[in-house]
């Protein structure tokens, strides 16, 4: 086999690799060697060139055919879950923006002179989302709200040095578990769950358990349940133990809704996925972390600050990176490095694009909407499980499982919510219902239809 | 001009009380109608109030203040820094994938499904390995990913004796950071002469007390480990695990199958090797791949097929648990799926093929400037390094700054650790001849200006938005908002 010269399906070059067999030969002759072949000798020769069982090289017309055969398998539905991850309404704008070759194709602002627009991008986030959540710091980003608690509980656990996390019922079911998967290896570290009582924290229970090695109380508010918890209440009695907050807002409810720094959370953490990225099947997210300034360097992964250029003119930089693997290897606070920059270039250019007027009605849509539907439910006879305070869900009690009722209103093209019964064993008849601004009234009216008789 | 219009101002420093870029239909009542004042936000926060002609320029004219790959030869080492082709964009963001939601009915979902499925597929025939989960968000998340799945691995054995993670100097700086997240001490060992992995220190380094080896393949001074099966044996032989670390396995992708070294684990990045652009700093993905032995330690859920129908299957009860909220970052897998399609198993290789010919071509046309620290043919990245007797006081940094003048983006630069003045330059396959010479002649003339004008380079870069940054100035007291 003469692998330098093999030519590929589509010509003398394949697909876009444009180094022609011209270029080639001057190539090896300059290093020296009469093949590729000559320069891989370091490879076990007898493990070289395996055969590789692949389907046919699409060209683009093929492989855009075959793309849309297959995204066309796919059923978009009247989307009434929530759960996580929101269907909201992004404007042109953004995708416009953040597509643009200069913010796609570049990488991690390592020269920072030739990097200034990824900067001051992410230098805007980092603010707006300060300016959102009332807190001190926000880092550039994170994989998902789920892996940023896991690092908001990890650094809680460094700033305090003690060893339990207590962390209520009322977590989103996945971000209990990947708070287990990153932490639960730690030496003598406890997890510990609060339990609810009527869909928001039992409040008896946490006071009883916020003993003085409790490090942080890791709560939701709203929670997965889409209720609101007393944050206020919550926050004096584990700061009144000795202990840190780390909460999970959601960034869309805090444009109405108390904000961490109004309730004292010392870490606070988020989903931004709902501030102008695509639902994706759930990926990527957009991590939010933000902190108290006092806790700074327990923050994971990069930061971007304001410095000089030598002439004495503002510009942008990573900084602090004395916390980061690359410098600080096994004592890094973490091993976080790429991260979700993209993703938080589309949250700021939406926070930017609405502002806080328009950020605060898009809010207001999606508490009305909301609770417009649930009256429309319960007027038809429906009933709710928790009579609690919501944003922008709500768990129905239905007479059938939850299961039953997705399967049917799937067939007619609406997605009915999240079945509760996937996640805990006394809610099969529950259905957690997520309402935004996206829906119409005759959606509304479309669903309550659809629901008739469960 | 430049006066008037403010080249870098902030959005809020543009922001006009009353102005904005998008509106909703009004609410019909107030939210006290639906919350007690006590449950409500009690301060307006400081977002920008911007049109959206205002919010397009300001965000369009700070893209033009980046470089990318779409407009200058990007060298970074160890991030292959690859041309990300325009289709993948426009066919993963049809909508019927971008509207899918995570726990819609899986009726609903069977193309996502399918893609990811077949790209789990496509990823075991390359690596050889015998399952990979799609989980994890970026090549760092992949490591922890492997390094738990280890870990389950050992507890399932109920080998608690096992503490250690060994970690040669020539890693990713992820990998320490990595196995001490997942709760392993750290044991570094020191590269041979010729900068691979010395055998002795490795041998000595072994114990019943190793749970992993995590090795960079190709490493991060470019070159390929060539006792690898022998070092599989030892490791295994002393009943420790195998972890590869494949950012760079745009070397090998196509050329040789690592499970056939004997590996027990490793990850793979898609924004590198498999062609999805990187955004800025991510999102990447970081599919971790594992052979028969480590395959039910993965994370749940996976993607299953069953008669001709694809699910998400949670129930895996020796599983790690879950990495993240939902499955991974599907967006980029699609991409990165759209990729291994274009190519088979005839013309695959040519991508390692040519990356290694692009970057030994790099190494030897600059070896009187600047030679590379190990003078032996390297895979898909040369690791440069200055003679110092030879270049003013001029120094690694420098030279990066000076290329950005000349319309390059600068290598990896001060990585690995263990090259003084190191610069790590990946070219990648996409990149022609015609680019790399230019390339060529603007490092070798920085080397001549090094001699005759150093000044000229220390001062650099002279033709950027802003002069050289003092870096250590934003530490000092950080302003990290407005």
């Amino acid at each position: 086999m003469s692998p330098a010269a093999t030519a590929g399906d589509f010509g003398e070059v394949s697909m876009f690799i444009s180094n022609t067999s011209e270029d080639k030969k001057q190539m090896l002759e300059k290093i020296g060697v009469s093949s590729v072949a000559d320069l891989l000798k370091d490879i076990p020769q007898d493990l070289l060139y395996p055969v590789l069982n692949l389907p046919p090289a699409l060209p683009e017309n093929a492989l855009s055919a075959h793309m849309h055969e297959l995204a066309d398998k796919n059923k978009t539905l009247l989307n009434f879950i929530g759960a996580g991850c929101e269907e909201h309404f992004i404007p042109a704008a953004v995708n416009a923006l953040s597509s643009r070759g200069e913010f796609l194709t570049a990488y991690t602002p390592y020269q920072a002179e030739a990097s200034q627009g990824t900067l001051q991008t992410i230098y805007e986030f980092q603010s707006c989302i300060c300016e959102l959540f009332d807190m001190d710091v926000c880092s550039a980003s994170h994989y998902d709200g789920a892996t940023a608690l896991a690092e908001a509980c990890a650094a809680a656990l460094r700033v305090n040095n003690k060893h339990k996390i207590l962390y209520s019922a009322g977590l989103h079911p996945h971000y209990k578990e990947v708070l287990q998967t990153y932490l639960k290896h730690l030496p003598e570290l406890k997890l510990e769950e609060v339990p609810l009582k009527n869909g928001t924290v039992d409040l008896d229970v946490l006071k009883e358990k916020l003993t003085a090695e409790v490090s942080c109380f890791a709560v939701a508010g709203p929670n997965f349940f889409g209720q609101l918890e007393p944050l206020e209440d919550i926050a004096s009695l584990v700061h009144g133990a000795g202990a840190l907050l780390v909460s999970v807002a959601k960034p869309l409810a805090l444009a109405l809704v108390h904000t961490p720094g109004q309730y004292g959370a010392d870490f606070a953490v988020a989903e931004g996925q709902p501030l102008g990225n695509a639902m994706n099947f759930g990926g990527p997210g957009l991590g939010i972390f933000t902190c108290k300034k006092e806790y700074v360097r327990q923050v994971p992964g990069r930061i971007v600050g304001i410095a000089k250029d030598k002439d004495g003119k503002r510009s942008f930089v990573l900084t602090l990176q004395a916390r980061e693997q690359h410098i600080r290897r096994e004592r890094a606070a973490s091993n976080i490095c790429s991260n979700q920059a993209l993703c938080a270039l589309n949250a700021v250019i939406y926070l930017t694009l609405l502002g806080y007027e328009g950020l605060r009605e898009a809010a207001e849509l999606n508490l009305e909407k909301a609770h417009r539907l649930k009256d429309m439910l319960l007027a038809d006879g429906h009933k709710l499980k928790f009579d609690g305070l919501f944003f922008n869900e709500f768990v129905l009690e239905l007479n059938v499982p939850a299961k039953q009722v997705i399967r049917k209103l799937a067939k007619k093209g609406i997605g009915a919510g999240f079945d509760l019964g996937r996640v805990c064993k006394d809610m099969k008849n529950c259905l957690l219902v997520c309402v935004t601004e996206t829906k119409t009234d005759a959606d509304l009216q479309k669903y309550v239809q659809a629901m008739r008789g469960f | 001009m430049q006066d008037i219009l403010i080249q870098n101002a902030l959005s809020i420093e543009k922001s006009v009380s009353g102005r904005r870029g998008i509106r909703f239909e009004k609410p019909a009542a107030s939210p006290q109608t639906y919350l007690p004042v006590r449950y409500l936000r009690t301060h307006t926060p400081r977002l920008p109030q911007m049109s959206e002609l205002d919010t397009v320029r300001h965000f369009t004219n700070l893209s033009r203040q980046n470089y990318c790959l779409d407009s200058h030869f990007y060298p970074l080492g160890s991030c292959t820094m690859k041309y990300n082709p325009k289709a993948y964009d426009v066919l993963s963001a049809l909508e019927p994938l971008t509207q899918a939601h995570p726990f819609a009915p899986e009726e609903a979902v069977q193309g996502t499904l399918e893609i990811l499925y077949n790209l789990q597929e496509l990823l075991k025939e390359i690596t050889g390995l015998a399952a990979f989960t799609l989980q994890p968000a970026a090549g760092a998340q992949g490591e922890l990913t492997g390094i738990l799945a280890a870990r389950a691995y050992f507890d399932a054995q109920k080998d608690k004796k096992r503490t250690e993670v060994i970690v040669p100097d020539t890693a990713h700086g992820t990998n320490p950071a990595t196995s001490h997240m997942a709760g392993y001490t750290v044991v570094n060992i020191k590269s041979g002469p010729d900068g691979c992995v010395d055998k002795a220190a490795l041998r000595q380094a072994l114990s019943e007390r190793t749970a992993v080896v995590m090795l960079t393949v190709p490493n991060t001074v470019g070159l390929f480990e060539k006792d690898i099966r022998e070092i599989a044996d030892m490791v295994h032989a002393s009943g420790a695990l195998l972890y590869m670390d494949g950012a760079n396995f745009n070397a090998l992708i196509g050329a040789v199958k690592p499970a056939s070294f004997g590996i027990d684990l490793m990850h793979l990045n898609l924004h590198k090797t498999f062609a999805a652009p990187h955004g800025g700093g991510g999102p990447g993905a970081g599919p971790v791949g594992a052979n028969e032995k480590l395959a039910p330690f993965l994370p749940r859920p996976t993607v299953e097929r069953k008669n001709g129908k694809f699910s998400l299957c949670a129930k895996l009860p020796k599983s790690l648990g879950r990495m993240k909220a939902f499955y991974g970052n599907i967006a980029v897998c699609i991409r990165a799926y759209c990729f291994l399609r274009q190519y088979d198993g005839q013309t695959l290789k040519e991508v390692a093929e040519n990356a290694v010919l692009n970057a030994n071509y790099v190494r030897v046309c600059l070896q009187h400037a600047f030679p590379a620290f190990f003078n032996a043919p390297c895979m898909h990245e040369c690791v440069l390094t200055l003679n110092k007797e030879k270049m003013n006081g001029v120094r690694t940094a420098d030279i990066a700054k000076r290329l950005l003048d000349y319309g390059f983006y600068a290598p990896t630069i001060y990585f690995p650790l263990i090259v003084p003045e190191a610069m790590m330059i990946e070219p990648t396959e996409t990149e022609n001849k015609q680019m790399l010479d230019a390339f060529i002649q603007a490092m070798q003339r920085i080397f001549a200006e090094a001699q005759q004008e150093p000044q000229t380079v220390h001062d650099a870069p002279h033709a950027q938005p802003v002069a050289r940054i003092d870096e250590v100035s934003a530490a000092r007291e950080p302003n990290l908002r407005w």
